[in-house]
């Protein structure tokens, strides 16, 4: 080989080289933080890495927007219900007429009664017109095809508990024996379950979304490691600390999951808008309460943020892990 | 142990044993003084890379005691090590390039580990490849550099940082004789710096190329001190002899 190399074997060449050494300021003292980040090549949006994230990160905050959804729906509807009770008179005979008057007497002067509204005919026809067929337009009353109970809507200044209902059932019991008084929630008591089993669900999508991203953030990370192995004890050997070596996983990790949580957010959100579209189309009373409030988008964009942290803190914890197996 | 003046390394009694094969290194002792030349000697699998791995702290020792810097390096924390390795510069037998950094980044990576700022490091790096002879290839990557390219490129990377201790192992391996004598004049400017060299080589003549020098010998793990040297080392003549460097912030 014919490099030519700067060293002179002319005393004072040699004497000149060695004063040019000392002039290096790597000889002097060494101290703070390096730039490190070139140590391990950054392949941002190259690998699976940042696409992983981005799916994740998309369907854990469809998830989080479902299970605020229906939270809200439960709430609204508790909120409407709540002091709802029904009051149906049973009797169908000719003392039905006296009965209702006198259950709306009874119950207009009742302590904890806030309101009390006799349901018309024609809104009970509206009630019944999905079971009945054509009948309703062929101008047919329900009340005359099959028997129909006296609906009376009582909304009391309180919930409406056990205790009220039973004050309630005692009042009438004098008055109007066919009378029957029921909290309006306990009819929607299932479906209240179901949204309730539905938000579970939901919380639990996200909780094991998290997980699965934590396990390929762990898998990615241990991947680099093995790649970058002999980087790792080149720069052990020349006193790179643990701490500086798992800055730069974290820095790489961190860079792919914001890519990744960015765009993963910004198709949850597309989703979450068309479906919102889509179900205030319906027109539905219920559906209409679970409209998301600032406060929900909040938190739905606190998800890729939680994302970044979760996939830093991951890449992180197993870097070190790995290295304090090296010496 | 008790630490001799001007003492940097020393092994006592050391072993090393891989798995459960037999001992690669059966208590093996000696003692490096500060700013002088070593030569490691001794035919290939005498146990010569792996007394230099425990001597820039890549391994511990099955047994025996070894003292770095005046410190037990057989107790040492690990959240210390980085300090004493940054005081050690290796130039490796297979010279370990990272290979996606250019020769310039590979110099500048113990500067960049030690945290100096990127401005001290960039006239730094440029005067060592310069004093390597490599001015014209800084930013070529490992993969395009030459055997000797690479291997002076290690050098550089090993001395950037004025370590106390270079440790060489077989750095002449891989390059021609001319070669191989230019590279050792690199080591011995440096000792004259004041930094003790230890160079691991199965190649007898170059020892006669460094009159200095002190010689240590392995055969079949374990050492032999064929001048006498190891035992009584002799003291050196001139400023060059002291532990200390001079006070190089003062330019």
């Amino acid at each position: 080989m014919g490099e030519d190399l700067n060293i002179q074997e002319d005393p004072a060449e040699a004497a000149a080289a060695e004063k040019r050494l000392l002039r290096l300021p790597g000889f002097g003292n060494i101290r703070g933080r390096g730039a490190d980040s070139e140590l391990v090549p950054q392949a941002r949006l190259s690998g699976p890495m940042p696409w992983v994230i981005a799916i994740m990160v998309a369907l854990t905050v469809i998830a989080a927007a479902t299970g605020l959804a229906l939270r809200n729906i439960a709430l609204a509807a508790a909120a409407d219900l709540s002091g709802g009770v029904s009051v149906q008179v049973l009797d169908s005979g000719e003392g039905r007429d006296r009965q209702v008057n006198a259950t709306l007497k009874a119950l207009q002067g009742a302590p904890g009664v806030a309101s009390v509204n006799l349901v018309s005919a024609q809104e009970v026809n509206n009630l019944l017109a999905p079971w009945l067929g054509g009948a309703q337009e062929q101008g047919v009353n329900a009340a005359d095809v099959v028997p129909v109970p006296a609906l009376i809507d009582v909304k009391t200044h309180g919930p409406a508990d056990e205790a009220q209902l039973e004050k309630l059932r005692k009042l009438l019991a004098r008055v109007a024996p066919a009378a029957r008084v029921d909290a309006q929630s306990h009819w929607l008591s299932p479906v209240f379950g179901a949204i309730d089993s539905l938000q579970w669900l939901a919380a639990a999508m996200v909780g094991l979304l998290g997980v699965a991203m934590t396990a390929a953030v762990l898998l990615a990370t241990r991947s680099a490691l093995g790649q970058h192995r002999e980087t790792i004890a080149i720069v052990h050997m020349m006193g790179g600390t643990d701490s500086q070596i798992a800055r730069i996983f974290q820095r790489a990790i961190g860079l792919d999951a914001f890519a990744g949580a960015a765009l993963g957010l910004a198709v949850a959100v597309a989703a979450v808008l068309v479906l919102g579209r889509r179900f205030a189309g319906l027109g539905a009373g219920l559906i209409a309460g679970g409209a998301l409030g600032w406060l929900d988008w909040a938190l739905m964009v606190l998800i890729p943020l939680a994302a970044v942290v979760l996939a830093v803190v991951t890449a992180r914890v197993t870097v070190l892990s790995a290295l304090r197996r090296m010496l | 142990m008790t630490q001799m003046d001007g003492e940097i390394a020393r092994f006592d009694k050391v072993g090393l044993r891989y798995g459960n094969e037999r001992e690669v290194l059966s208590d093996v002792g000696f003692t490096l003084f500060a700013g002088r030349f070593y030569f490691l000697t001794g035919a290939s699998g005498a146990g010569k890379s792996s007394l230099l791995r425990m001597l820039y702290l890549a391994q511990r020792p099955s047994r025996g005691m070894i003292s770095l810097f005046g410190t037990d390096a057989i107790t040492l924390p690990r959240e210390r090590l980085p300090g004493f390795r940054r005081r050690i510069g290796v130039v490796f037998q297979d010279v370990r390039l990272v290979p996606h950094l250019s020769a310039y980044d590979n110099v500048a990576l113990p500067l960049r580990i030690a945290g100096l700022p990127e401005k001290e490091i960039a006239g730094s790096v440029t005067d060592m490849l310069e004093w390597v002879g490599l001015e014209g290839r800084m930013h070529a990557r490992p993969a395009s550099l030459s055997g000797g390219e690479q291997q002076r490129v290690g050098i550089a990377r090993a001395v950037i940082g004025r370590p106390e201790l270079l440790v060489a192992d077989e750095p002449t391996g891989n390059v021609d004789a001319d070669m191989a004598v230019k590279l050792l004049r690199l080591f011995e400017a440096l000792n004259r710096l004041g930094t003790t060299v230890v160079v691991a080589t199965h190649d007898m003549h170059l020892l006669q190329k460094v009159p200095d020098s002190l010689i240590m010998r392995l055969d079949r793990g374990k050492m032999s001190d064929p001048t006498g040297a190891l035992r009584y080392p002799p003291r050196k003549t001139g400023g060059q002899a002291a532990a200390r460097f001079p006070d190089l912030r003062d330019g």
